[in-house]
Order: structure tokens, then C-alpha cells, then sequence
């Protein structure tokens, strides 16, 4: 596998509903048809209601691993939400990991209810760069709503992750497992969104990111 | 991941399926003619994937009515010498529990291999039961795959397995196995083709003392199987003195423990894809030169126990033996020993605290410096009702209509998306929650309790598809008896939780062939129980329906139907949903931010810029419901249909 590691860790993390599970399911059929070996560890059913969600992919050359990487030892980490970013960062994050993170808030219910605070966006960029080596901010639902829905923002994430020089196989891989996963419109849109998350990495030449992207809404 | 790799006819090939897809491929691979299930997590997915190539395999598939119909149904094919499969959670295995202890007396004749998804840490599960002690209790062997691969391979070689013994072969499987991902080399696809066969003198009879001891041979004889089976592996140094018996995913967390902890060399892992009957003389192999053995199983010591008993009942051969595990609390997860899950860290702790190698973890982000970075702690996500979900403006209508009944009414309930019930979501309105179809037996209880001066209203929620499965003979009990109490059906037209699949209220079944429904109206009818029907979206026309309902006697339906909000947007444009900055008045209109703070639907969420409300159009389903009980009707709803 080269410069990458073995095996190469990589938590998809996000709120159910948010599609979590099926930008792992995309990396991991695009790491298969790659040639390599790959296990995810996810966890839906209730938390498909609104709850954390967390996939784990592990990507390796020749032999399986199990579905949970452990603590402390993730490579990347994609995060779909801030604030779930932080939480997995908490306890699979080193100062080695890199960070692809949405910047939109989904707020949970205690924030919406005035019981907990949201923290600040600034805050939770000071937290994230404070435990991770390179970290890229984009705002990834509204790349997805530029493409034709916020819902989409699944696949500007992989985009993201497919340009970031990170896996240790080519954009091609993403292409065709897309193109065979979906039909029609969904084909379409999943395509657009996806090239605007690569390109957005892609053009950011400097990692550690200003904060420029305002969050939409705040509490 | 894709139905395509199930069904690929290219042996040789590896292909990306989920834990579940590879157990129906697996079941492919066997032949399988006959599969029936009733969704659960987390194997709901397996039945599924199979009805969709249900004709391309000539196969017959379906959603049951329950996990006992379902057992039975496929019993009847085994019968007639088909290969078939039932597929339920553990929980499903419990109501099944009665057809399956005859059963397991009887025996079967086709291959009948019964997939249990067991949930250690539940995920999503009331409890993390181990259905493996029931699997002892009712004489079934009982393997158990440690990966994606291996639920194939393991599926498979049950058929055979439960052929040969005529007996039917519990596979084992926990979530991060079912609902897990991975790379599957693809074995051959049996032809189809077996015709089914039951003729006059064929008997299957669940009678007399000798059948019993059929049983016991066919578990012996499994025991013998076990012991040259290639699910039974060994990793590691010969004659190994520590030895570490492992089942399930715990097999790959154990060889990732002892690499984390440089002992891969000194250390053997015994992975037992048979957990029940113990593979006893390979066991006994192995406990001959091992002085400590250490167990790495989900969820209960059930392997650790059992295997203490062999050697016990072996102590002459194996000699001093030091065991490790659940019993005396060395294998222990942070919720203590035999709760919860185990990882590789859980592992590679205990396996560092019994030999005493140092664990070198990475070193973690210090919690409090990053709390402090945030300015807050970290806000908990707990579960919530989807945006737009019927639930929400059912639960609201009745906790409102509760409160202008003003008697203290009670709400009961039990399993389904309605279990949110309990929680902030539900607005904490359920009291009771066990499981499925329990509410409406406990209403029926508390329902003939006025005898003693018990005069609260009682309510009880029951989702559809729970209706069916579990609801009916209590609400008999209840018109039989003249107890007292509402039930209200939280129709969503649909078995929501588990990824909607139909069920018998539904017009076409599991492979998409029309059915002969069977309205809900008709069953409440036919037992005599006055019912109404409502759509919750109406929230003024629901609550005045709950609170006129609330002051009748007697056992009485209310239907709440509305499809879910899921299923109503999927792949259709949605209503777009906004707040007309204008029209919201923020904090001085006094409603204390009724649609975010008090409705709680979390697409309604709060612009502290604007000091107004707003809508997450990324969350937002485009109910419209909120547009109905916003005071200043701020909030604007633009249909698309």
C-alpha cells in the first residue's frame, strides 16, 4: 500500500438521516473494486432517528481486520456534522489525524430546547484544529443544495475524502461505484455533488483553513 | 452494498456486501427455496435483499405476520423437503420460542437454518439479550460467523449442517456482523429446483420420551462435526500455553488486541465458529497444553461456562487450568463484566491487566482542554422523532388532549419508532415500554382495575405493523372482558423502524406481488371494539378526537393514520417549508418558541441573529404541521402537489 498506512483507518461520522451510511457504503465498494480489502463497522437502526452516527472503514491490502478501529488510532475522520466531529475526535482522534468536516450544524434536540448550547463555531474550530494535524473546513450541504439538494451533502463528504490524496486509490473508483449505485436523477445529482466536494479539497492548497464559512443559523 | 454482488454468478469474484447481504447470499449458495422473517434489527435486511431476487431465483419470500408464523411457515417447507430460512432479532426468537422448543423435538427435513441477530450493546434493541442460552435450552446447534465472510460461509455450511442432522441450525449473529461491511469471495450458486414433497405417510410429530433422545444423539453428533469443522480455527504458536478462546467479531478484536500488545507470537486464539454443542474433543486438544485460557465473547459467559464445565468434567487430562473472563469480572468492558460490547481496546486492556504487558494507547485529546475550547460541554444527541414524523402530532394531540381531560390519564406503549414515546421527543408520555404488542395486554389490566377505585383514563399506542404482529389477542381479552381503556393505532401505513416493510394492512407483499389486504377496520370490527379514524396532521381534529374518546368506556380504537414522513418524501420533491420573518414576532409573541422549543420538531430551529424562527430546510420533510400551530401563523408552506 505504499506511503498509506495498513491498515488506513477512516470514521464517517455524522446525524442519522444524514446519509452517513451510505457515503461508507460508497467508499467501501469503490476500495473493493480498487483491489483492496475493506471492513465497516456502522451502527443504524434507532439512530437513523436522529442520533450519532459513526461508521468505521478500514481499508487494508491483504489482510481483513476487524469492524472497530481503536481509540486513538483513526486516520481521518469525515465529519458530516461539527459537534459530531468533535465527539468522535474525543476518543479515535491523534495529533496525526486528518479532518474533513462539514461546517453546518444539526442541532440536537437538548440545543434546540435551550437546555444545552450549541457551541460556537468558532469554538469548535479552535477544539478541532487543537487535536488534529490538518483539518479542512467546507461547507459541504450548501455545495450540496448548488447542486441540487442538501441531502446530497453525503457525496460532496466523499468527494472531499475521494480528492484528498488521502486513500490509497483513485477518483475513477468513486466514479463507477456511484454510477452503479444509482439510477436516473439521484445518478445526477450524487455525480455533481461529489465533483464539487472534490474540486472544493482540491482547490484549497493550504490545509489548516481560516474559519470563513459562516454556519447557517445559530441558536 | 449492492443487490448486484448478492446475486453475482461469478464464483471467485469478491464483492462489497453488508453482514446481512452476505447471509442471503450465503443462503443462495445453499439453495434456499422457502425464506420468511418478520423485520427486526439487525438482520431486517436480509429477508429483504432475498425477496428482490425472490424470481431470478425461483424462491419464495416473506414479510410474516410475526417471528412464530414466520418459523412455522418455513418449518412447512423444510417439511416438503425444501431448504429454508427464518430470519428474526432475538427478541423475534423469544416469540418463536414455542414453535421452536417442538420443533426442535420433530426435527426437520430440508435444511432449516434459523438466523438469530443478536444485539451486544443494543443498538437497537430494547435489551442485549444472548439468544444463545435459549439456543442450549431448546437442543439447536448454534454457529456463529466472526466476519462479513464468514456470515456466508457459515449460512451455508448451516444448510448442510441442519440436512444432515435433520435438525434445524441457529446462525448466530451480532450487529457488527449483520450490519457491518466487507469484501466477500463469492462461492458457487446452487441450482434451484427441488420440488416440494409431502405425502400420506410422511410424519413430523413432536411426541414421547425417545424423540428426546433422538435430540441428544443429533447434538452429539454435531459435537463430532464440530471438531474436524473448518468454522473451528486455531492462530498462533503450537502448544500454546495462553490460550485465548474466542466467538463472533470477538475474534478479530482479540488477534487486534494481542498485535496492539506485541504478543501475536506467544499467545494461540481459538476462534469457535461452533459455540453450541461445544466442539468438545478439539476443545480438549487445546486445554491440554494451555495453563490459562482467557475468553472473548458478546454477551454473556456462555462459551467461558460451558467450556468450564468440560474441563471440569476433563480435569484429569487437562491438568491446572487458570481461567480468565466475565465470571471472574478479567474480560470487562466499561459497563462491567458481561455488558455491552467488547472492542479491541476492551480487549487489549484486559488482556494487558491478566498477563501484565504494558498497553501503550495513543495518547487521547485531554476531554477537559477541549471542553473548555468549546465554552460548553459536549451537547448530548439523544434519539428524536424524524422532522415531520405523524408520531410527533399524534403524541402532541394526546398529551394536549390529557391535559384538558385534566384526570391524570396514563399512556402506555411499546416497540416500535412510537418507543420515542418515553423520551423528550414523545414528551416523555409513555410509562410502560416491554415489548411488542405489550401495551394493549397492560391497558387491558389496567384497563378492569375500577373495581378497586382505579378510575384514571388509560391509553395505550400501538404502531401498525405491531397491530398485527402482537395486539390482536390482547384486544380480544379486552372486548371479552369489558375492560376500559383507548387504544390508539399510530398507523404510518408502514414497519417504519426497521426500514419499511409491508405488512398485512399493506396492498402488495415482501416481492412486490399484490396482496389481499387486511384492513385493521375490519379486524377491530369483527371484534366488536367501536373505533374512529383520524389523520394526525389535523392536529385540532386529532385532539378533539382523543379527548371525545377519552371520556367512553369500555375498550375503543382510535386510528391516527398518516404514512410516514420518510416513505411520503422518498424520491419525491418536498414541500418547501419557511418562516415569514414578517409574521414571526421571535420572543415578544409569548408562545416561549412554541415550534423549536416546545413542538420540538428539529427542522424548526432558532436564528438568534434574527431573533425569529427558522426552518432547516436540510432537515425540514415539509409536513406543515408546525404552519398549523404556529400563534401568529408565521410559517408558510408551498406545496409542490
Amino acid at each position: 500500500m505504499g506511503a498509506f498506512h495498513e491498515p488506513l483507518n477512516i470514521i464517517v461520522t455524522g446525524v442519522g438521516g444524514q446519509g452517513n451510511v451510505l457515503a461508507s457504503q460508497v467508499i467501501s465498494v469503490a476500495a473493493v473494486e480498487a483491489g483492496y480489502r475493506v471492513a465497516v463497522g456502522e451502527t443504524f437502526g434507532v439512530s437513523q432517528r436522529g442520533g450519532s452516527v459513526m461508521s468505521h472503514v478500514r481499508i487494508s491490502h491483504d489482510r481483513p481486520y476487524g469492524p472497530l478501529i481503536p481509540r486513538g488510532r483513526a486516520h481521518v475522520i469525515a465529519g458530516f456534522e461539527p459537534v459530531e466531529t468533535v465527539r468522535v475526535m474525543l476518543d479515535y482522534a491523534n495529533p496525526d489525524t486528518v479532518i474533513i468536516m462539514n461546517n453546518r450544524p444539526n442541532y440536537p434536540l437538548g440545543c434546540l430546547l435551550g437546555e444545552d448550547k450549541y457551541p460556537q463555531p468558532q469554538k469548535i474550530l479552535a477544539a478541532v484544529q487543537k487535536m488534529a494535524g490538518r483539518v479542512h473546513v467546507l461547507p459541504a450541504t450548501e455545495l450540496a443544495k448548488e447542486a441540487g439538494s442538501p441531502m446530497a451533502a453525503n457525496m460532496v463528504m466523499t468527494g472531499a475524502l475521494a480528492g484528498s490524496g488521502l486513500l490509497p486509490f483513485g477518483r475513477e473508483y468513486f466514479v463507477e461505484t456511484i454510477k452503479s449505485l444509482f439510477k436516473d436523477h439521484i445518478r445526477e445529482l450524487n455525480l455533481k455533488a461529489f465533483t464539487f466536494g472534490l474540486e472544493h479539497i482540491g482547490s484549497n492548497v493550504a490545509w489548516r483553513v481560516s474559519y470563513n464559512e459562516n454556519f447557517a443559523g445559530n441558536l | 452494498m449492492t443487490i448486484m454482488g448478492v446475486c453475482c454468478d461469478k464464483p471467485g469474484v469478491k464483492v462489497a456486501l453488508t453482514g446481512n447481504e452476505s447471509i442471503a447470499r450465503g443462503a443462495l449458495e445453499a439453495g434456499v427455496g422457502y425464506a420468511s422473517s418478520y423485520p427486526g434489527s439487525p438482520t431486517a435486511e436480509v429477508l429483504g435483499t432475498l425477496a428482490k431476487l425472490a424470481r431470478q431465483f425461483n424462491l419464495y419470500a416473506e414479510w410474516s405476520i410475526n417471528e412464530k408464523v414466520a418459523m412455522e411457515v418455513a418449518a412447512a417447507a423444510s417439511f416438503t423437503g425444501l431448504r429454508s430460512l427464518v430470519i428474526m432479532k432475538a427478541d423475534g426468537l423469544n416469540v418463536a420460542l414455542d414453535f421452536a422448543s417442538a420443533l426442535a423435538i420433530s426435527g426437520c427435513r430440508g435444511g432449516m437454518v434459523i438466523v438469530v441477530g443478536d444485539d451486544p450493546g443494543a443498538h437497537s434493541s430494547v435489551r442485549e439479550e444472548d439468544s444463545r442460552n435459549l439456543c442450549k435450552a431448546l437442543h439447536l446447534p448454534v454457529l456463529e460467523p466472526a466476519s462479513v465472510q464468514e456470515a456466508k460461509d457459515v449460512t451455508r455450511e448451516a444448510f448442510s449442517l441442519s440436512e444432515s442432522l435433520q435438525l434445524p441450525v441457529v446462525v448466530r449473529c451480532v450487529t457488527r456482523v449483520c450490519h457491518a461491511s466487507g469484501d466477500v469471495l463469492l462461492g458457487e450458486l446452487a441450482p434451484a429446483g427441488r420440488r416440494p414433497a409431502f405425502n400420506q405417510g410422511d410424519r413430523v410429530i413432536t411426541f414421547s420420551i425417545k424423540l428426546h433422545a433422538l435430540q441428544e444423539q443429533k447434538l452429539a453428533r454435531a459435537s463430532d462435526w464440530a471438531g474436524n469443522s473448518r468454522l473451528n480455527s486455531y492462530h498462533g504458536p503450537g502448544d500454546a500455553g495462553r490460550l485465548v478462546i474466542a466467538s463472533g467479531p470477538c475474534y478479530m478484536y482479540a488477534l487486534e488486541a494481542l498485535e496492539m500488545l506485541g504478543l501475536s507470537e506467544q499467545v494461540g486464539v481459538l476462534k469457535l465458529g461452533v459455540t453450541w454443542p461445544l466442539p468438545e474433543k478439539l476443545l480438549l486438544s487445546y486445554l491440554k497444553t494451555a495453563a490459562e485460557v482467557v475468553f472473548a465473547e458478546e454477551v454473556e459467559p456462555f462459551v467461558e461456562d460451558n467450556v468450564m464445565a468440560l474441563a471440569a468434567r476433563h480435569w484429569d487430562e487437562v491438568g491446572k487450568i487458570k481461567f480468565y473472563g466475565k465470571r471472574n469480572g478479567q474480560v470487562a468492558g466499561p459497563n462491567g463484566p458481561g455488558i455491552g460490547e467488547l472492542d479491541p481496546d476492551v480487549l487489549a486492556q484486559s488482556l494487558s491487566a491478566i498477563w501484565g504487558t504494558p498497553y501503550t494507547k495513543p495518547a487521547l485529546p485531554a476531554h477537559q482542554e477541549i471542553f473548555d475550547l468549546l465554552g460548553t460541554k459536549m451537547p448530548d444527541r439523544e434519539l428524536a422523532l424524524c422532522a415531520g414524523c405523524p408520531h410527533r402530532a399524534s403524541f402532541w394531540s394526546i398529551r394536549t388532549a390529557l391535559e384538558l381531560d385534566g384526570r391524570g390519564g396514563i399512556v402506555l406503549g411499546d416497540i416500535g419508532c412510537y418507543t420515542l414515546g418515553i423520551a423528550r421527543t414523545g414528551y416523555y408520555l409513555l410509562q410502560t415500554m416491554h415489548c411488542m404488542g405489550a401495551g394493549v395486554g397492560i391497558a387491558s389490566g389496567l384497563g378492569k382495575l375500577d373495581c378497586f377505585g382505579f378510575d384514571k383514563p388509560v391509553i395505550t399506542v400501538v404502531g401498525d405493523s405491531t397491530f398485527y404482529h402482537a395486539a390482536l389477542p390482547a384486544l380480544v381479552n379486552a372486548r371479552y372482558h369489558r375492560a376500559s381503556f383507548m387504544c390508539v393505532v399510530l398507523d404510518n401505513e408502514t414497519t417504519a423502524m426497521t426500514g419499511h416493510q409491508p405488512h398485512p394492512g399493506r396492498e402488495t407483499t415482501a416481492t412486490g406481488e399484490p396482496a389481499d389486504t387486511v384492513p385493521m377496520e375490519e379486524i377491530i370490527r369483527g371484534i366488536g371494539i367501536p373505533y374512529a379514524v383520524q389523520d394526525p396532521y389535523d392536529v385540532e381534529a386529532a385532539i378533539e378526537a382523543v379527548y371525545r374518546m377519552l371520556q367512553q368506556q369500555g375498550p375503543r380504537v382510535l386510528i391516527l393514520r398518516r404514512a410516514c414522513a420518510l416513505a411520503a418524501v422518498k424520491g419525491k420533491q418536498k414541500n418547501r417549508v419557511y418562516v415569514d420573518p414578517e409574521k414571526c414576532i421571535g420572543d415578544s409573541c409569548g408562545c416561549s418558541r412554541f415550534c423549536s422549543k416546545v413542538f420540538a420538531c428539529p427542522a424548526n430551529i432558532w436564528d438568534a441573529e434574527s431573533g425569529k424562527a427558522r426552518i432547516d430546510e436540510a432537515v425540514c420533510n415539509g409536513c406543515g404541521v408546525c404552519a398549523t400551530l404556529c400563534p401568529q401563523q408565521a410559517i408558510v408552506v408551498e406545496r409542490t402537489v
